[in-house]
C-alpha cells in the first residue's frame, strides 16, 4: 500500500515536471550592451585655423569588426589645440552619452595620453573632485611637420595620482584607441 | 575548572611529549561471519581506525588485535563483498568481540559507504576513495583540495577558492560529480565553476577513474567522482560531531556540525550545517587582494531503510560568496602583457574580509526522493526523481549604477527521473538495468545588460543501461556494460550580425534565423546527439598478495552549452571565446590497467593508462580581434583527436609500529594528434612523499611530514603573438610558459581525547606550505598575475558525541 502512495507521489511529481516547461514562447528579450563604447570622438579646436576631429567607432562591439578611425584632417605645425573627448554607446538609440559617466566617476577613471612623432606635448586640462587629472578636456601642442600618433587610453580604477604614463596609471582597459595624424 | 580541563587538553595538543603513558597490552578477538548464514568470512580487514593496526581474518574468520590502549576505539572491517563497518568500541579489558557483516552484495546501497560498493560494482576500473578522516583535514577547504590526495587527481583552480577536480588530465564536463546519487548540474562547463558542493557533508568520496561507472552517465571521459553523506545505522540511537577549524592564512575558518537520530525499525532523520568565512589569502610576501570567501551550506535527510524496501529524501542547499583577484580583472591583452611582465598584481591593498567586485554568488539547491523495494529471489528495484536549482551571478567591475548589478546571471533548473533493477538472484552473476530522463532549463536572466554568454536553452535527456558482473571463480572477476544517451538541446540565442557572418552561420544555419533585430539576429538552433558508452574489464587475483585489473572503455560526450555558443569577451583571461554550433560529440577509448602487490611490512600499485580522444572539445588560440578596448585574442573551440597516456605509481611501507611512509608519482602527457602538439593544461609530473608517525597509546598521536614536488610542465602549447596596440608592435604573449618546479612541506598532527561513551575530543595542527615558500602552479589559472599561497596553520577541534 505504501509503496503504491510513493509511486503515486513520483509519478505526481514527474507529471508536474513536464507540463512545466514550454511557456517561453515569447522568446528571449534582446539585450543591447549598456556600458560599451563603441564611439570616440575627439575635438581638436586650435585658436585660430580648423578645428580637428578624431573619430573611431566600433559599432559592433566586442564583435568581430574592427573600429573604423577617422581623422578629419591635418594639423597645423607649431599650433597649439584644445582638446575635448566624447565617449558613446551607438548600440543604443538615442546614443548614450558615456562622457557625463566617465566625468561623475573621475576620481575612478584618467585618459592617458601618447604621443609619437611631430607632437610636442599632451597636458591635461581638468581635474577630478581629487584634484587630479580626468583627461576629458587636455591640450595638445604640435611640433613642426611631420607625421604623428595620437594613443588616447581610458582607464578604469587607475593609481592616482600617477606620472600620466600607462604602467604609471595601471588598473584596467576601457577604452584605447591609436589615431595616426600628419602634421603640416 | 572544566575550562581549565579544556585547556590542558588543547594545549597538549602541541605536546604530545606531556602525555602520561598508559596501559595499552590489552588484546581484541573474535570471528567475522556473515549477518544471516553466520558463515565464516576470510580476508577481512579489521583495522583500528587512526592507527596502523590492521589483521586479516583467517580461514576460520578468526581475527585477533594486540596491544591496544584503554580506552575508546573505532574498528574499520572491510570485506570485498561486504559493506564496510564501522564500530565503536570500549577497550576495558581483553575482549571478545563477534563482527558480523551483510555477506550480500545486493545490500549494499542501504547498508554502505557508496565509495566500495563502486568498487564492488567497477571491478576493473581504477578507482581510490577518500575517508572521512582524510577529508576532515580539508573543512575549511574545498572537495577539490581533497581529492588531491588520490594519485591521478589534480585541480584547475582560479586562486584558492575555486577549484575544479581534474582526473587523469580532464575536468568540467569530462567529470562528473555524483551527490548522494544525485548527478550535479551546477553548470560545470566553465573554468572558474568550482562544485557546488560542501565537503563537509561528505562522509567518504570515491574517484573512479574514467567512464567505468556507466550507471550514472556515459559521459565521464575524465572520471566519475561519488560524494556519499555516509550510512545511517539500523539502531536507537543519537550522535553528531562538531568540528571548528581555524586557518591562519584567510584569518578565518569553518564551523560544522551534524546530528543524526537513527531508530532500529529503520527510522532516522539527519542534519547538517556549515559555515565559512575567510578573508583575503596571503602569499609569502604580499596579500591577495580580493580573495575571501563565505560559504554556508545545509543539509536535512528522513526516510525508513529496510532491507525489504524503504525510501528517504533529502534536501540539501549550499551558497558560496567569493571574491575573485582584483588583479586578474583585466581591459585588454596590453593589460595581460603588463601583468605577466610585471611579476605581481597590480593591485594590491590592506588585507580585509570585503568580498568586493569581481566576485561570484552561486546557490544551488538539491532535492531528492528515493524508493527502493527488492523482490525475493529476483533483486531489487530502485526509483529516484531529484530537483537541482543552480543561481550564478557574477559581478564584474563596471561603471555607475551597474557596479552593483550581475554580469552573468543564470539560473539552471534540473528535474531527473532514473530508475534500475539488479537483478542478483544468481551468487556468480549479477544483471542491472536501468533508465533515466533528465529535462533541463537554463535562464540567463537580461536584466544584467550585458549579452548572454550561455543562451536560453531546454534540454532532454534520455539514457538506458546494462550492467554485467560475472565471477568466473575466486580468482577471476568479469564485468561489461552498456548504455545508450540521447540528448536533445534546443537554444534560443542572440548573435550579432558581424558575429553570424564570421563565423560562416550565415551559410549553414540562416534557416535557424527566427527574429532580425537590427543589430542582431535571434536563432534557434535545436541539436541532437546520440551517445554510447560500453566499458569491459576484469580483475585478476594474481596469487594472495596481488591483484591485476585491466579495463577499456569507450565513451562519447556531447558538446556542452559553453562549447556550443560560448561568444564574448572573458575578462580574467582578456581573450573572446568562441563557440561553434557544429560541434560534433567527442569520442574516447581508455585502456587502464593496475597491478597491485601487497607485502609483509609494504605494498605497491602500478597504474597505467592510455585515452585516445577523437574528436576532442578544446580552446585553442586563433587569431585576434580589435575593439576600441584595444586588442584580444581569439579563442575558439575546436576539435582534434587528442591521446593522453599516463602513469601512477603508489607504495608504502610500514617501518615499524610506529613509522611508515607513503610514496606517489603521476605523470601525464597530452597530445593533440592532428597539430602534432601539447595539450594545454596538463598537470606536470609530481612527487609526493610522506613520513607517518603514530603512537596510539599517546592519545592516538599521529604526526606526518609530507614533501610534494612538482615539476614544471615541459610540454606546452607554443606562446601566441598579438599586435599591440599600445606598443605598435607584434608582442609575444607568454599564456603558455609554465611556471617553474616547486617544492613544498606539510605538517599534520593529531591527538584524540576520549570522554564518555562514544564521546570524543579530536584536536590536530597542521600547517601547509611550512617554509612559506613563494611559487605558481602551471593549473591556476591566476597564475599570470600573482603567486600561490603562502603558509597556512590550520587548527582543528573536532567533537564527537
Amino acid at each position: 500500500m505504501k509503496t503504491i502512495k510513493l509511486l503515486s507521489l513520483m509519478a505526481t511529481a514527474a507529471l508536474l515536471i513536464t507540463s512545466c516547461s514550454d511557456d517561453d514562447d515569447a522568446g528571449p528579450e534582446e539585450i543591447n550592451e549598456e556600458e560599451v563604447i563603441t564611439t570616440m570622438h575627439v575635438t581638436l579646436t586650435p585658436q585660430q585655423g580648423d578645428t580637428i576631429t578624431l573619430q573611431s567607432q566600433d559599432l559592433d562591439g566586442d564583435g568581430p569588426d574592427a573600429p573604423v578611425i577617422t581623422v578629419s584632417g591635418n594639423l597645423a605645425a607649431n599650433t597649439t589645440y584644445e582638446g575635448e573627448i566624447e565617449l558613446l554607446n551607438e548600440t543604443e538609440s538615442p546614443a548614450e552619452d558615456i562622457t557625463e559617466e566617465v566625468e561623475e566617476e573621475g576620481l575612478d577613471h584618467q585618459f592617458v595620453f601618447v604621443s609619437t612623432g611631430s607632437i610636442a606635448t599632451v597636458d591635461y586640462d581638468d581635474v577630478d573632485a581629487g584634484g587630479n587629472p580626468v583627461g576629458l578636456e587636455f591640450i595638445l601642442t604640435t611640433g613642426d611637420a611631420g607625421d604623428a600618433t595620437l594613443a588616447i587610453t581610458l582607464r578604469h580604477e587607475p593609481t592616482k595620482p600617477n606620472d600620466g604614463t600607462l604602467s604609471g596609471a595601471g588598473g584596467e582597459t576601457d577604452f584605447a584607441q591609436t589615431f595616426p595624424l600628419i602634421v603640416e | 575548572m572544566y575550562l581549565k580541563t579544556l585547556f590542558t587538553i588543547i594545549l597538549s595538543g602541541f605536546a604530545p611529549l606531556m602525555m602520561t603513558a598508559q596501559d595499552c597490552s590489552y588484546s581484541l578477538s573474535g570471528t567475522v561471519m556473515d549477518y544471516h548464514s553466520k558463515d565464516a568470512l576470510v580476508g577481512a580487514t579489521v583495522s583500528v581506525i587512526g592507527s596502523k593496526k590492521a589483521v586479516l581474518s583467517n580461514l576460520d574468520g578468526s581475527y585477533r588485535l594486540n596491544g591496544l590502549c584503554a580506552g575508546y576505539i573505532e574498528l574499520e572491517v572491510f570485506h570485498p563483498e561486504c559493506p564496510t563497518l564501522i564500530i565503536p568500541l570500549n577497550i576495558e579489558e581483553n575482549q571478545v568481540y563477534d563482527i558480523k557483516l551483510e555477506h550480500h552484495l545486493e545490500e549494499l546501497d542501504e547498508v554502505k559507504v557508496v565509495g566500495n560498493s563502486i568498487a564492488d560494482q567497477t571491478n576493473s576500473a581504477l578507482e581510490e576513495t577518500l575517508h572521512l578522516n582524510e577529508l576532515e583535514i580539508y573543512s575549511a577547504g574545498t572537495i577539490g583540495d581533497a581529492l588531491k590526495e588520490i594519485s591521478g587527481v589534480s585541480s584547475l583552480n582560479t586562486g584558492a577558492n575555486i577549484v575544479k577536480p581534474t582526473i587523469h588530465g580532464l575536468n568540467g564536463s569530462r567529470v562528473l560529480i555524483l551527490n548522494d546519487g544525485v548527478r550535479m548540474q551546477d553548470m560545470e562547463w566553465g573554468d572558474e565553476h568550482a562544485p557546488n558542493i560542501d565537503v563537509n557533508a561528505a562522509r567518504s568520496v570515491s574517484v573512479v577513474k574514467g567512464a567505468a561507472a556507466l550507471q550514472y552517465g556515459g559521459d565521464a571521459i575524465g572520471g566519475t567522482i561519488v560524494v556519499d553523506p555516509g550510512r545511517i545505522p539500523q539502531i536507537d540511537s543519537l550522535y553528531g560531531k562538531t568540528m571548528l577549524t581555524g586557518s591562519y592564512n584567510g584569518r578565518g575558518g569553518n564551523l560544522t556540525s551534524e546530528l543524526t537520530k537513527s531508530y532500529n525499525n529503520g527510522w532516522f532523520v539527519s542534519g547538517q550545517g556549515s559555515f565559512k568565512r575567510l578573508g583575503d589569502h596571503e602569499t609569502p610576501d604580499y596579500v591577495l587582494s580580493n580573495t575571501g570567501v563565505k560559504e554556508a551550506a545545509a543539509s536535512v535527510q528522513l526516510g525508513k531503510h529496510l532491507f525489504t524496501s524503504g525510501w528517504d529524501v533529502r534536501y540539501s542547499f549550499f551558497n558560496t560568496e567569493l571574491a575573485v583577484l582584483r588583479a586578474s580583472h583585466i581591459g585588454n591583452v596590453d593589460d595581460l602583457i603588463r601583468a605577466i611582465n610585471s611579476g605581481e598584481p597590480q593591485t594590491i591593498e590592506p588585507f580585509t574580509y570585503d568580498l568586493e567586485n569581481p566576485r561570484q554568488k552561486v546557490t544551488h539547491h538539491l532535492a531528492k526522493l528515493k524508493y527502493y523495494n527488492r523482490f525475493e529471489g529476483i533483486g531489487k528495484w530502485t526509483a529516484q526523481y531529484d530537483f537541482q536549482r543552480n543561481r550564478r551571478f557574477e559581478y564584474d567591475i563596471r561603471r555607475g549604477e551597474a557596479n552593483n548589478q550581475a554580469s552573468i546571471d543564470l539560473l539552471l533548473t534540473t528535474h531527473t527521473f532514473s530508475t534500475d533493477f539488479k537483478w542478483d538472484a544468481k551468487e556468480q552473476f549479477h544483471l542491472q538495468f536501468g533508465i533515466l530522463g533528465r529535462y533541463q532549463e537554463n535562464f540567463p536572466n537580461p536584466e544584467t545588460e550585458v549579452r548572454r554568454l550561455i543562451p536560453d536553452y531546454q534540454k532532454w535527456d534520455v539514457g538506458s543501461f546494462l550492467l554485467g558482473e560475472y565471477r568466473v571463480n575466486d580468482a577471476l572477476f568479469l564485468d561489461v556494460g552498456v548504455r545508450y544517451d540521447f540528448t536533445n538541446v534546443a537554444a534560443q540565442k542572440f548573435f550579432q550580425k558581424s558575429r553570424w557572418a564570421e563565423r560562416g552561420y550565415d551559410t549553414e544555419f540562416q534557416d535557424l534565423i527566427i527574429r532580425d533585430t537590427g543589430s542582431q539576429y535571434l536563432v534557434n538552433p535545436v541539436f541532437d546527439f546520440h551517445n554510447v558508452t560500453a566499458t569491459v574489464g576484469g580483475k585478476y587475483t594474481v596469487s594472495n598478495n596481488g591483484n591485476l585489473r585491466f579495463n577499456y572503455t569507450l565513451a562519447q560526450r556531447a558538446p556542452n552549452p559553453s562549447e556550443l555558443f560560448s561568444d564574448g569577451l572573458h575578462h580574467s583571461a582578456a581573450r573572446i571565446e568562441l563557440g561553434d554550433l557544429r560541434m560534433k560529440s567527442e569520442t574516447s577509448h581508455k585502456i587502464a590497467a593496475s597491478l597491485e602487490k601487497k607485502y609483509a611490512g609494504w605494498g605497491w600499485t602500478v597504474e597505467p593508462y592510455a585515452n585516445f580522444i577523437n574528436d576532442f572539445i578544446f580552446l585553442e588560440p586563433t587569431g585576434a580581434e580589435y575593439t576600441n578596448r584595444g586588442a584580444f585574442p581569439v579563442w575558439e573551440y575546436n576539435q582534434t583527436d587528442a591521446r593522453l597516456l599516463g602513469l601512477d605509481v603508489m607504495a608504502f611501507s610500514n617501518w615499524s609500529d610506529q613509522w611508515s611512509t607513503e610514496h606517489q608519482f603521476s605523470i601525464v602527457k597530452g597530445k593533440d594528434r592532428e597539430a602534432d602538439a601539447p595539450l594545454i593544461y596538463m598537470p606536470p609530473a609530481n612527487f609526493r612523499n610522506k613520513l607517518v608517525f603514530s603512537k596510539p597509546s599517546w592519545k592516538s598521536f599521529e604526526a606526518s611530514l609530507e614533501s610534494q614536488y612538482v615539476f614544471q610542465q615541459n610540454e606546452v602549447p607554443g606562446n601566441i603573438t598579438v599586435f599591440s596596440p599600445e606598443q605598435q608592435e607584434e608582442v609575444e604573449v607568454a599564456i603558455n610558459t609554465a611556471p617553474e618546479t616547486y617544492h613544498l612541506m606539510a605538517f599534520t598532527s593529531k591527538l584524540e581525547f576520549p570522554f564518555h561513551k562514544g564521546t570524543k575530543l579530536t584536536t590536530s595542527l597542521s600547517v601547509h606550505n611550512l617554509f612559506n615558500t613563494s611559487f605558481r602552479d602551471y593549473l591556476n589559472r591566476q597564475r599570470y598575475f600573482a603567486d600561490d599561497l603562502g603558509r597556512n596553520i590550520t587548527l582543528q577541534l573536532k567533537f564527537n558525541y
